[in-house]
C-alpha cells in the first residue's frame, strides 16, 4: 500500500469498467419483495384462490341469481338437491328453463343455494368490516400509547389490560339486548330502515369489535413504535420540525405496515369465528337474513332427514376461516419473516 | 412477588367491578328496566323487588344497593322460574358445566401435549406432516360445526352415541369431544413450535454429550421448558370452554349454566342475565389471576416487577 497517487488513477472509466459496476439486477423494494416471497407460497396463493372464489359467489353471483334470498315458493318446500317443484316440473314439461336447486330449498321453499351464498356474504362483511375497525383504532391507539410513553403509556395500558380481561361474549349478550329498543325505535325512521334489516344484533357485534377487539392489535403496534420511535430518522423528522401526528402517520405507522397487515388479516377470521358463534346462539342477524352460523343453527332440528342443509353452511364456514388463517400465515411469511414460527 | 399477587388482584378486582357497573346500566337501559318481566308478576312479588332493590329511588341509588346485594351473592330473583333465586339456579347448574367444562380441559392437555411433543420429535416426517395439517384445519373449525357434524355422524346416523342430556359416560362422550376440539388442536401447535425451539437449544446438546439418556433429557430437560407456553394457554382455554359451554350444552342439551344461559337470553330472564354474566366474567377473571400467578412460580425466569 502505498500512499502516493499514481496518475492512471484518475482517467476517464472505460465501458467495461462502466459495465461492472452496473447494478446486476434492480433493486428490490418492501413491496416487491413481499409479494415476490408470497407469491412463492403456494398454501397462500391457493388459499387466496378460495377465497376470491367465495367473495365472487358472496357478493357478485346474488345479485343476478334467478332466486333470492327470502323469496318463499309456494309447494317447493324441503326440496331435495337439484329436485324440482311440481310447478317448476310443468314449467321444464312446457319447454321453460328452470334453474335447478343446487342444494334443494328449506321449509319455507327457499333455495338454499342462494341462502347460503348470502350467509357467506354477511361472514365476510362481519370478518372485514370489524378488520376495518380494529385496525383504524388499534393502530392509532398503541401508536399514541408508545408514542408518548410515561405517564401517557401507561394509564392507556392499564386500561386496555382491564378490556382485555373482560369476556367479550357476555358483554355482546348484554349490549344486544340492551340496543335493541333503540336500534328498533331507530328503525321506524325511513332513512335507517337498513337498521331493522341487518338487526341490532349485528349491530352490537360490531359496536363490541370496536370496542374490545382492537385491544390486540394496539398492544401489537405499541411494541412495535416502542422500537421505532427511537430511530435516527424520528429525531430528524423532528428536528426538521415535524409535528408529533405527522410523524406517528408519515414515519411511525408506516414503518410497521407490515405487521398492520399481517395483524388485520389475521383478525378476520376470529372476528368471523365470533360472528357465526353468535348467530348460532341467536344472536346474529335478523330473521330472514341468513348467517351460516343461523342456517346451520336451524338445520340441526331436520337433521336427520336433510343432513346437506347442516354439513353445507357448516363446511363453507370452516373453508372460509382456514382460507384466511392460511393466507394470514403467509402474509406473515412475507412481510415480517421475523415473525415466522 | 407479593407486588406482583397484589396488582393483579387489584386488576381483577376492578374489572369484575368494571362488567357489574357495565351489567347493570345497560342492562336498565331496557324499556321497562330488568325487573319487569314480560308476564306481568304478581304485585306482591312486585312489591318485594321494589322495596328490595330500592327501585322508587333514583337510579345510583339503586346501583349502590345492587352492588351491595352481589357482594352478598344476592342476584335477586329469577323472573321466569317462580319462587327460585338466580344464585340459587347458577349453584345448582353451575357444578354440571364445571364436569363438563374440567373434563374437556384434562383432555385437551393429555392429548394435545404429548402429540405435539410427537410432531416437533418427528419434524419433516410424514407423522409430523400428518399432525400439522390436522391441527391447521382443526383450529379452522368452530365449535357448533364439530358439535353438529358429530351429533349427526355419531349420533344420528351411526347411533353409536346418545345425544341428549348427561346420564351414562357415553354421554358425555361428545359434548367432551366438540369443547376440546379447538384447544387440542391449539395446544399441539404451541407444543410443537415450542418443542422445536427447546430442542435447538445449547443445553439439550450439553445434556446429550454429558451422557444423559434422550429419555430423560427430553423429560428434565426439554418437556419443562416447552410447557410453559401452555401453561401460559390456560387462561384463555378456560375462557374459551365456558363460552364454548353454551354451545355445546344448548345442542345436546346438558342442564347445565351455559345451555340456562342460553334459554334466559331467549326468554329475556334479565335478573338470570345479569347474574350470570356477573358470575361468569368473575369465574374467568379469577382464572385469569391465578395463572398468571402460578405461571410466575414456574417460571422463575420472569423478572417479578
Amino acid at each position: 500500500m502505498s500512499l502516493q497517487f499514481k496518475a492512471d488513477d484518475f482517467l476517464l472509466a472505460t465501458d467495461a469498467e462502466k459495465q461492472e459496476l452496473a447494478a446486476m439486477r434492480d433493486s428490490v423494494g418492501f413491496w416487491r419483495d413481499s409479494l415476490r416471497r408470497l407469491v412463492k407460497n403456494k398454501v397462500a396463493m391457493v388459499s387466496f384462490f378460495v377465497i376470491v372464489v367465495i367473495m365472487f359467489f358472496s357478493f357478485v353471483v346474488p345479485s343476478f341469481y334467478p332466486y333470492s334470498y327470502e323469496q318463499q315458493q309456494k309447494g317447493a318446500e324441503n326440496l331435495r338437491p337439484m329436485t324440482y317443484s311440481a310447478a317448476e316440473q310443468e314449467r321444464i314439461a312446457a319447454g321453460e328453463k328452470v334453474t335447478p336447486h343446487y342444494l334443494g330449498t328449506d321449509k319455507l321453499g327457499r333455495d338454499y343455494a342462494v341462502r347460503i351464498m348470502v350467509g357467506s356474504r354477511i361472514s365476510l362483511t362481519v370478518g372485514l368490516g370489524a378488520a376495518v375497525i380494529i385496525l383504524f383504532i388499534g393502530a392509532l391507539y398503541g401508536s399514541i400509547a408508545a408514542f408518548f410513553g410515561g405517564w401517557v403509556d401507561i394509564i392507556m395500558m392499564r386500561i386496555v389490560d382491564i378490556i382485555y380481561t373482560i369476556p367479550d361474549v357476555l358483554l355482546i349478550v348484554l349490549l344486544s339486548i340492551s340496543l335493541k329498543a333503540p336500534l328498533d325505535a331507530l328503525s321506524e325512521n325511513p332513512a335507517f330502515r337498513w337498521v331493522g334489516t341487518v338487526g341490532p344484533n349485528l349491530i352490537s357485534i360490531f359496536i363490541v369489535f370496536a370496542l374490545l377487539y382492537w385491544v390486540g392489535m394496539a398492544r401489537i403496534v405499541r411494541s412495535q413504535v416502542l422500537v421505532l420511535r427511537e430511530s435516527e430518522y424520528v429525531t430528524a423528522a423532528k428536528a426538521l420540525g415535524a409535528g408529533n401526528g405527522r410523524i406517528i402517520r408519515k414515519h411511525l405507522l408506516t414503518n410497521c405496515i407490515g405487521t398492520l397487515i399481517v395483524t388485520t388479516t389475521l383478525q378476520i377470521p376470529s372476528s368471523i369465528f365470533t360472528e357465526s358463534y353468535l348467530s348460532f346462539l341467536g344472536l346474529g342477524v335478523a330473521a330472514p337474513l341468513p348467517s351460516l352460523g343461523s342456517l346451520a343453527s336451524t338445520a340441526i332440528n331436520g337433521m336427520n332427514t336433510y343432513p346437506y342443509l347442516l354439513i353445507a353452511p357448516s363446511v363453507l364456514i370452516s373453508l372460509i376461516i382456514l382460507s384466511f388463517n392460511l393466507f394470514g400465515d403467509g402474509l406473515r411469511d412475507a412481510f415480517d419473516p421475523r415473525l415466522k414460527k | 412477588m407479593t407486588k406482583y399477587i397484589v396488582k393483579r388482584l387489584f386488576m381483577a378486582v376492578l374489572t369484575v367491578f368494571v362488567v357489574a357497573t357495565l351489567t347493570f346500566f345497560l342492562m336498565n337501559t331496557v324499556p321497562g328496566g330488568p325487573y319487569e318481566a314480560e308476564k306481568s308478576i304478581s304485585p306482591q312479588a312486585k312489591a318485594a323487588l321494589e322495596a328490595k332493590f330500592g327501585l322508587d329511588k333514583p337510579l345510583f341509588e339503586q346501583y349502590l344497593t345492587y352492588l351491595k346485594n352481589i357482594l352478598h351473592g344476592d342476584f335477586g330473583p329469577s323472573l321466569k322460574q317462580r319462587g327460585r333465586n338466580v344464585i340459587d339456579i347458577i349453584l345448582t347448574k353451575f357444578p354440571v358445566s364445571a364436569k363438563v367444562g374440567l373434563i374437556s380441559v384434562m383432555v385437551s392437555l393429555i392429548v394435545g401435549v404429548p402429540v405435539g411433543c410427537i410432531a416437533a420429535m418427528k419434524r419433516g416426517k410424514m407423522s409430523d406432516s400428518a399432525i400439522i395439517v390436522i391441527a391447521t384445519v382443526g383450529i379452522a373449525v368452530p365449535s357448533f360445526v364439530v358439535c353438529s357434524l358429530s351429533m349427526y355422524f355419531f349420533g344420528v346416523k351411526l347411533r353409536w352415541l346418545p345425544t341428549v342430556g348427561l346420564t351414562t359416560w357415553k354421554h358425555y362422550i361428545m359434548p367432551v369431544f366438540s369443547l376440546s376440539f379447538y384447544p387440542t388442536t391449539y395446544i399441539v401447535r404451541l407444543m410443537r413450535s415450542s418443542m422445536l425451539d427447546v430442542l435447538g437449544q445449547d443445553y439439550m446438546r450439553t445434556a446429550r454429550a454429558k451422557g444423559v439418556s434422550q429419555v430423560v433429557s427430553l423429560f428434565k430437560h426439554a418437556l419443562r421448558n416447552a410447557i410453559l407456553p401452555v401453561v401460559t394457554y390456560l387462561g384463555p382455554m378456560m375462557a374459551y370452554t365456558i363460552t364454548g359451554s353454551f354451545i355445546v350444552e344448548k345442542v345436546f342439551t346438558i342442564p347445565g349454566l351455559g345451555g340456562e344461559f342460553v334459554s334466559s337470553i331467549t326468554n329475556r330472564d334479565y335478573m338470570m342475565i345479569m347474574g350470570t354474566t356477573i358470575f361468569l366474567a368473575t369465574l374467568m377473571v379469577v382464572i385469569n389471576v391465578v395463572v398468571d400467578i402460578v405461571y410466575k412460580f414456574i417460571d422463575p425466569r420472569i423478572n417479578l416487577k
